[in-house]
Protein backbone atom coordinates (compact mmCIF):
# COMPACT_ATOMS: atom_id res chain seq x y z
CA UNK A 1 0.00 0.00 0.00
CA UNK A 2 1.08 3.38 -0.85
CA UNK A 3 1.61 5.61 1.90
CA UNK A 4 -0.59 8.51 0.61
CA UNK A 5 -3.14 6.12 0.34
CA UNK A 6 -2.85 5.11 3.95
CA UNK A 7 -2.98 8.40 4.77
CA UNK A 8 -6.29 9.24 2.27
CA UNK A 9 -7.42 5.69 4.27
CA UNK A 10 -7.18 7.07 7.96
CA UNK A 11 -8.29 10.40 7.40
CA UNK A 12 -11.50 9.24 5.79
CA UNK A 13 -11.95 6.47 9.07
CA UNK A 14 -11.51 9.81 11.15
CA UNK A 15 -13.60 9.65 13.89
CA UNK A 16 -13.39 12.49 16.30
CA UNK A 17 -11.99 12.32 20.21
CA UNK A 18 -11.80 13.87 23.33
CA UNK A 19 -8.43 14.51 24.34
CA UNK A 20 -9.83 13.73 28.10
CA UNK A 21 -11.42 10.80 26.82
CA UNK A 22 -8.67 8.27 27.84
CA UNK A 23 -8.96 9.69 31.43
CA UNK A 24 -12.39 9.94 31.40
CA UNK A 25 -11.71 5.64 30.58
CA UNK A 26 -8.67 5.49 33.05
CA UNK A 27 -10.95 6.87 36.11
CA UNK A 28 -13.57 4.33 35.40
CA UNK A 29 -11.57 1.26 35.53
CA UNK A 30 -9.78 2.84 38.79
CA UNK A 31 -12.44 3.78 40.48
CA UNK A 32 -13.59 -0.30 39.71
CA UNK A 33 -10.47 -1.39 41.28
CA UNK A 34 -10.66 0.98 44.42
CA UNK A 35 -14.47 -0.43 44.77
CA UNK A 36 -13.40 -3.95 44.53
CA UNK A 37 -10.59 -3.71 47.31
CA UNK A 38 -12.88 -1.58 49.91
CA UNK A 39 -15.32 -4.31 49.50
CA UNK A 40 -12.94 -6.92 49.97
CA UNK A 41 -11.85 -4.81 53.13
CA UNK A 42 -15.06 -4.19 54.92
CA UNK A 43 -16.27 -7.77 54.21
CA UNK A 44 -12.93 -9.73 55.06
CA UNK A 45 -11.43 -7.65 57.83
CA UNK A 46 -14.04 -4.58 58.48
CA UNK A 47 -13.18 -1.05 59.60
CA UNK A 48 -11.07 -0.84 63.03
CA UNK A 49 -13.45 -0.94 66.02
CA UNK A 50 -11.74 1.73 67.38
CA UNK A 51 -12.32 4.04 64.51
CA UNK A 52 -13.51 6.59 66.18
CA UNK A 53 -10.80 7.27 68.52
CA UNK A 54 -8.19 6.82 66.12
CA UNK A 55 -9.63 9.47 63.91
CA UNK A 56 -8.39 11.76 66.59
CA UNK A 57 -4.83 10.42 66.47
CA UNK A 58 -1.92 11.91 64.62
CA UNK A 59 -0.58 8.75 63.59
CA UNK A 60 -4.37 7.52 61.85
CA UNK A 61 -3.42 10.89 59.39
CA UNK A 62 0.15 10.20 58.76
CA UNK A 63 -0.82 6.39 57.57
CA UNK A 64 -3.75 8.54 55.65
CA UNK A 65 -1.71 10.77 53.73
CA UNK A 66 1.51 9.11 53.06
CA UNK A 67 -0.66 6.29 51.62
CA UNK A 68 -2.76 8.39 49.72
CA UNK A 69 0.28 11.01 48.81
CA UNK A 70 2.12 7.86 47.13
CA UNK A 71 -0.72 6.84 45.41
CA UNK A 72 -1.50 9.99 43.98
CA UNK A 73 2.02 10.72 42.64
CA UNK A 74 2.41 7.10 41.16
CA UNK A 75 -0.99 7.52 39.74
CA UNK A 76 0.26 10.85 38.38
CA UNK A 77 3.59 9.52 37.01
CA UNK A 78 1.44 6.66 35.18
CA UNK A 79 -0.60 9.03 33.84
CA UNK A 80 2.63 10.63 32.05
CA UNK A 81 4.30 7.70 30.87
CA UNK A 82 0.65 6.47 29.47
CA UNK A 83 1.90 9.45 27.07
CA UNK A 84 4.30 9.32 24.55
CA UNK A 85 7.04 11.84 25.08
CA UNK A 86 6.04 13.03 28.26
CA UNK A 87 8.14 13.28 31.09
CA UNK A 88 7.34 11.58 34.42
CA UNK A 89 9.86 13.15 36.34
CA UNK A 90 8.45 15.33 38.91
CA UNK A 91 5.90 12.72 40.06
CA UNK A 92 9.07 10.20 40.36
CA UNK A 93 10.75 12.41 42.70
CA UNK A 94 7.90 13.08 44.76
CA UNK A 95 6.87 9.00 45.32
CA UNK A 96 10.74 8.66 45.95
CA UNK A 97 11.12 11.10 48.09
CA UNK A 98 7.62 10.35 50.05
CA UNK A 99 8.83 6.50 50.65
CA UNK A 100 12.65 7.55 51.58
CA UNK A 101 11.21 10.12 54.07
CA UNK A 102 8.43 8.28 55.86
CA UNK A 103 11.74 5.02 55.49
CA UNK A 104 13.85 7.53 57.47
CA UNK A 105 10.93 8.90 60.34
CA UNK A 106 10.64 5.07 61.03
CA UNK A 107 14.67 4.35 61.24
CA UNK A 108 14.89 7.56 63.33
CA UNK A 109 12.02 6.71 65.68
CA UNK A 110 13.09 3.16 66.00
CA UNK A 111 16.44 4.09 66.86
CA UNK A 112 16.05 6.70 69.24
CA UNK A 113 13.65 4.52 71.44
CA UNK A 114 14.88 2.42 74.65
CA UNK A 115 16.15 -1.33 73.60
CA UNK A 116 13.14 -3.14 75.01
CA UNK A 117 10.58 -1.06 72.82
CA UNK A 118 12.37 -1.56 69.69
CA UNK A 119 10.67 -5.23 69.11
CA UNK A 120 7.07 -3.39 69.49
CA UNK A 121 7.83 -0.78 67.40
CA UNK A 122 8.97 -2.38 64.41
CA UNK A 123 6.95 -5.12 65.03
CA UNK A 124 3.64 -4.55 66.38
CA UNK A 125 1.19 -7.54 66.82
CA UNK A 126 0.27 -8.11 62.77
CA UNK A 127 4.15 -7.38 61.48
CA UNK A 128 2.80 -10.65 59.75
CA UNK A 129 -0.21 -9.91 57.89
CA UNK A 130 0.05 -6.60 57.16
CA UNK A 131 2.14 -6.87 54.29
CA UNK A 132 0.10 -9.55 52.92
CA UNK A 133 -2.99 -7.81 53.53
CA UNK A 134 -1.81 -4.74 52.00
CA UNK A 135 -0.94 -6.66 48.78
CA UNK A 136 -3.44 -8.36 48.36
CA UNK A 137 -6.19 -5.46 48.38
CA UNK A 138 -3.60 -3.71 45.88
CA UNK A 139 -4.19 -6.15 42.98
CA UNK A 140 -7.88 -5.42 41.89
CA UNK A 141 -6.35 -1.69 42.14
CA UNK A 142 -3.47 -2.91 40.22
CA UNK A 143 -5.91 -4.79 37.60
CA UNK A 144 -8.09 -1.47 37.12
CA UNK A 145 -4.98 0.52 36.98
CA UNK A 146 -2.81 -1.20 34.42
CA UNK A 147 -6.43 -2.12 32.20
CA UNK A 148 -6.71 2.04 32.53
CA UNK A 149 -3.06 2.51 31.40
CA UNK A 150 -3.67 0.49 28.15
CA UNK A 151 -6.16 3.04 26.89
CA UNK A 152 -3.52 5.48 26.34
CA UNK A 153 -0.30 4.61 24.84
CA UNK A 154 2.95 3.86 27.28
CA UNK A 155 6.25 3.58 25.18
CA UNK A 156 8.09 2.42 28.24
CA UNK A 157 5.52 -0.73 29.17
CA UNK A 158 8.11 -1.72 31.93
CA UNK A 159 8.40 1.59 33.72
CA UNK A 160 4.69 2.57 32.91
CA UNK A 161 3.66 -0.88 34.51
CA UNK A 162 5.88 0.18 37.81
CA UNK A 163 4.28 3.44 38.18
CA UNK A 164 0.81 1.66 37.94
CA UNK A 165 1.65 -0.64 40.06
CA UNK A 166 3.17 1.35 43.23
CA UNK A 167 -0.18 3.41 42.54
CA UNK A 168 -2.03 0.32 43.07
CA UNK A 169 0.00 -0.61 46.56
CA UNK A 170 -0.57 3.01 47.80
CA UNK A 171 -4.09 2.99 47.13
CA UNK A 172 -4.11 -0.89 48.83
CA UNK A 173 -2.36 1.24 51.40
CA UNK A 174 -4.89 3.23 51.85
CA UNK A 175 -7.67 1.13 51.82
CA UNK A 176 -6.55 -1.02 54.47
CA UNK A 177 -5.23 2.39 56.95
CA UNK A 178 -9.00 1.94 57.93
CA UNK A 179 -8.93 -1.52 58.50
CA UNK A 180 -5.53 -1.63 60.18
CA UNK A 181 -4.57 0.02 64.03
CA UNK A 182 -1.19 -0.24 64.05
CA UNK A 183 -0.02 3.14 65.50
CA UNK A 184 3.83 3.04 65.30
CA UNK A 185 6.14 4.68 62.77
CA UNK A 186 8.76 1.58 62.29
CA UNK A 187 6.04 -0.43 61.50
CA UNK A 188 4.29 1.72 59.37
CA UNK A 189 7.46 2.65 57.66
CA UNK A 190 8.75 -0.86 57.12
CA UNK A 191 5.01 -3.14 56.46
CA UNK A 192 3.17 -0.15 54.26
CA UNK A 193 6.30 0.05 52.24
CA UNK A 194 6.89 -3.06 51.56
CA UNK A 195 4.04 -4.29 49.93
CA UNK A 196 3.66 -1.40 48.27
CA UNK A 197 7.11 -1.70 46.21
CA UNK A 198 5.84 -5.51 46.08
CA UNK A 199 3.05 -4.26 44.01
CA UNK A 200 5.18 -2.07 42.29
CA UNK A 201 7.67 -4.81 40.98
CA UNK A 202 4.16 -6.91 40.03
CA UNK A 203 3.09 -4.09 38.03
CA UNK A 204 6.39 -3.69 36.38
CA UNK A 205 6.23 -7.71 35.24
CA UNK A 206 2.67 -6.91 34.25
CA UNK A 207 3.46 -3.79 32.76
CA UNK A 208 6.42 -5.62 30.48
CA UNK A 209 4.15 -8.36 28.82
CA UNK A 210 0.62 -6.48 28.71
CA UNK A 211 0.88 -2.72 28.01
CA UNK A 212 2.75 -3.26 24.77
CA UNK A 213 0.84 -1.83 21.71
CA UNK B 1 -3.68 17.85 15.42
CA UNK B 2 -6.04 19.55 17.77
CA UNK B 3 -8.32 19.82 14.87
CA UNK B 4 -7.46 16.30 13.53
CA UNK B 5 -8.48 15.16 17.32
CA UNK B 6 -11.68 17.18 16.72
CA UNK B 7 -12.30 15.33 13.79
CA UNK B 8 -11.11 17.55 10.47
CA UNK B 9 -9.96 14.74 7.94
CA UNK B 10 -8.55 17.79 5.86
CA UNK B 11 -6.35 19.31 8.71
CA UNK B 12 -5.60 15.08 9.49
CA UNK B 13 -4.81 14.17 5.92
CA UNK B 14 -2.36 17.11 5.49
CA UNK B 15 -0.49 16.80 8.76
CA UNK B 16 0.26 13.54 8.67
CA UNK B 17 1.23 14.45 5.15
CA UNK B 18 3.73 16.36 6.65
CA UNK B 19 4.87 14.39 9.90
CA UNK B 20 5.85 11.42 6.96
CA UNK B 21 8.76 13.50 5.69
CA UNK B 22 9.56 13.55 9.11
CA UNK B 23 9.15 10.07 9.98
CA UNK B 24 10.91 9.47 6.17
CA UNK B 25 14.09 11.16 7.49
CA UNK B 26 13.84 9.94 10.68
CA UNK B 27 13.69 6.04 9.55
CA UNK B 28 16.27 6.57 6.80
CA UNK B 29 18.93 7.88 9.03
CA UNK B 30 18.47 5.09 11.55
CA UNK B 31 17.99 1.80 9.20
CA UNK B 32 20.71 3.37 6.60
CA UNK B 33 20.16 1.97 3.89
CA UNK B 34 17.28 -0.46 3.87
CA UNK B 35 14.25 1.84 2.30
CA UNK B 36 11.72 -0.28 2.26
CA UNK B 37 11.77 -0.93 6.04
CA UNK B 38 12.06 2.40 6.51
CA UNK B 39 8.65 2.79 4.13
CA UNK B 40 6.99 0.17 6.23
CA UNK B 41 8.21 1.57 9.57
CA UNK B 42 6.63 4.69 8.52
CA UNK B 43 3.43 3.25 8.06
CA UNK B 44 3.42 1.30 11.09
CA UNK B 45 4.28 4.90 13.04
CA UNK B 46 1.15 6.80 11.27
CA UNK B 47 -1.18 3.73 11.73
CA UNK B 48 -0.16 3.74 15.68
CA UNK B 49 -0.60 7.56 15.65
CA UNK B 50 -4.06 6.88 14.55
CA UNK B 51 -4.86 4.40 16.84
CA UNK B 52 -3.60 5.57 19.81
CA UNK B 53 -4.28 9.96 18.53
CA UNK B 54 -5.90 10.48 22.13
CA UNK B 55 -3.27 10.06 24.18
CA UNK B 56 -1.71 13.32 22.52
CA UNK B 57 -1.79 15.64 25.76
CA UNK B 58 -2.76 19.16 24.39
CA UNK B 59 -0.27 21.24 26.38
CA UNK B 60 2.96 19.23 25.52
CA UNK B 61 4.57 19.70 22.30
CA UNK B 62 3.29 17.50 18.91
CA UNK B 63 7.11 16.82 17.95
CA UNK B 64 7.64 14.56 20.95
CA UNK B 65 4.66 12.84 20.81
CA UNK B 66 5.20 12.06 17.51
CA UNK B 67 8.96 10.76 17.89
CA UNK B 68 8.94 8.96 20.94
CA UNK B 69 5.92 6.73 18.86
CA UNK B 70 8.39 6.67 16.14
CA UNK B 71 11.07 5.31 18.92
CA UNK B 72 9.02 3.06 20.22
CA UNK B 73 7.92 1.59 16.74
CA UNK B 74 11.63 1.81 15.72
CA UNK B 75 12.31 -0.74 18.72
CA UNK B 76 9.45 -2.92 18.24
CA UNK B 77 11.27 -3.63 14.56
CA UNK B 78 14.08 -4.53 15.97
CA UNK B 79 13.09 -6.60 18.65
CA UNK B 80 10.91 -8.57 15.53
CA UNK B 81 13.76 -8.70 13.73
CA UNK B 82 16.00 -9.90 16.41
CA UNK B 83 18.53 -7.04 15.88
CA UNK B 84 20.26 -7.69 12.77
CA UNK B 85 22.69 -5.51 11.80
CA UNK B 86 24.43 -6.09 15.19
CA UNK B 87 28.19 -5.56 15.65
CA UNK B 88 29.87 -8.25 17.79
CA UNK B 89 30.89 -7.00 21.49
CA UNK B 90 34.41 -6.77 20.69
CA UNK B 91 34.26 -4.19 17.92
CA UNK B 92 31.96 -2.46 19.85
CA UNK B 93 34.49 -0.22 21.98
CA UNK B 94 35.68 1.14 18.43
CA UNK B 95 32.43 2.09 17.52
CA UNK B 96 31.87 4.41 20.23
CA UNK B 97 35.46 5.42 20.94
CA UNK B 98 35.08 6.75 17.61
CA UNK B 99 31.90 9.13 18.68
CA UNK B 100 34.43 10.38 21.33
CA UNK B 101 36.83 11.37 19.28
CA UNK B 102 36.04 12.86 16.22
CA UNK B 103 33.99 15.68 17.35
CA UNK B 104 37.65 16.07 19.62
CA UNK B 105 39.75 16.42 16.49
CA UNK B 106 37.08 18.57 14.70
CA UNK B 107 37.19 20.60 17.46
CA UNK B 108 41.16 20.73 17.45
CA UNK B 109 40.87 21.05 13.44
CA UNK B 110 39.43 24.45 13.56
CA UNK B 111 41.04 25.58 16.68
CA UNK B 112 44.40 25.49 14.86
CA UNK B 113 42.96 27.08 11.83
CA UNK B 114 41.74 29.87 13.42
CA UNK B 115 45.11 29.98 14.95
CA UNK B 116 46.71 31.31 11.61
CA UNK B 117 43.64 34.24 11.43
CA UNK B 118 44.20 37.55 12.45
CA UNK B 119 43.18 37.90 16.17
CA UNK B 120 40.38 40.26 15.57
CA UNK B 121 38.83 38.38 12.49
CA UNK B 122 39.59 34.53 14.46
CA UNK B 123 36.79 35.58 16.70
CA UNK B 124 34.32 36.86 14.74
CA UNK B 125 34.20 33.64 13.01
CA UNK B 126 34.23 31.79 16.13
CA UNK B 127 31.61 33.88 17.49
CA UNK B 128 29.47 33.18 13.91
CA UNK B 129 30.25 29.76 12.67
CA UNK B 130 31.21 28.19 15.99
CA UNK B 131 28.82 29.89 19.07
CA UNK B 132 26.18 30.16 16.30
CA UNK B 133 25.76 34.20 16.59
CA UNK B 134 23.57 35.85 14.25
CA UNK B 135 26.15 38.60 11.75
CA UNK B 136 24.14 41.51 14.19
CA UNK B 137 24.36 39.66 17.42
CA UNK B 138 28.35 39.56 16.79
CA UNK B 139 28.78 42.84 15.54
CA UNK B 140 27.57 44.20 18.62
CA UNK B 141 29.79 42.35 20.68
CA UNK B 142 32.96 43.12 18.89
CA UNK B 143 31.57 47.01 18.20
CA UNK B 144 31.00 46.39 14.10
CA UNK B 145 28.06 47.02 11.97
CA UNK B 146 26.20 43.73 10.37
CA UNK B 147 27.81 44.35 7.15
CA UNK B 148 31.31 44.60 8.16
CA UNK B 149 31.18 41.56 9.84
CA UNK B 150 29.81 39.82 6.94
CA UNK B 151 32.85 41.03 4.81
CA UNK B 152 35.19 40.15 7.66
CA UNK B 153 34.01 36.16 8.06
CA UNK B 154 33.57 36.06 4.17
CA UNK B 155 37.39 37.23 3.85
CA UNK B 156 38.55 34.62 6.95
CA UNK B 157 37.24 31.59 5.48
CA UNK B 158 38.32 32.29 2.22
CA UNK B 159 41.96 32.82 3.28
CA UNK B 160 41.40 30.12 5.51
CA UNK B 161 40.64 27.58 2.41
CA UNK B 162 42.97 28.86 0.25
CA UNK B 163 45.62 27.86 3.04
CA UNK B 164 43.81 24.77 3.18
CA UNK B 165 44.39 24.05 -0.27
CA UNK B 166 47.62 25.29 -0.52
CA UNK B 167 48.52 22.35 2.64
CA UNK B 168 47.03 19.75 0.59
CA UNK B 169 49.34 20.75 -2.77
CA UNK B 170 51.92 20.75 -0.30
CA UNK B 171 51.01 17.17 0.96
CA UNK B 172 50.98 15.92 -2.49
CA UNK B 173 53.90 17.09 -3.20
CA UNK B 174 55.65 15.79 -0.47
Amino acid sequence: MRTDDLIGALADRLEPTSPRAPLREMTLWLLGGVTASVAAMLLWRGLRPDMMAAMATGMFWTKFAYTLAIGAAALWAAERLGRPGAKADRPARIVQSLIVGVVVLGAARYLTAAGDQRHLLLMGHSASLCPWNIFALSIPILIGAVMGLRRLAPTRPTVAGLAAGLAAGGLGAFVYSFSCNESAMPFVAAWYTLPVLASGALGALIGRYSLRW
Amino acid sequence: MLAALAGDARAYSSLLAELTKHLRAYYARRLNGAAEDAEDLVQDTLIAMHRRRDSYDPNQPLTAWVYAIARYRLIDHYRRNKVRNAVPLEDAAELFAADEIEPAMARRDVTRLLDRLPPARAALVRATKVEGLSNAEAGERAGLSEGAVKVNVHRALKSLSAGLRKDAGAEDDA
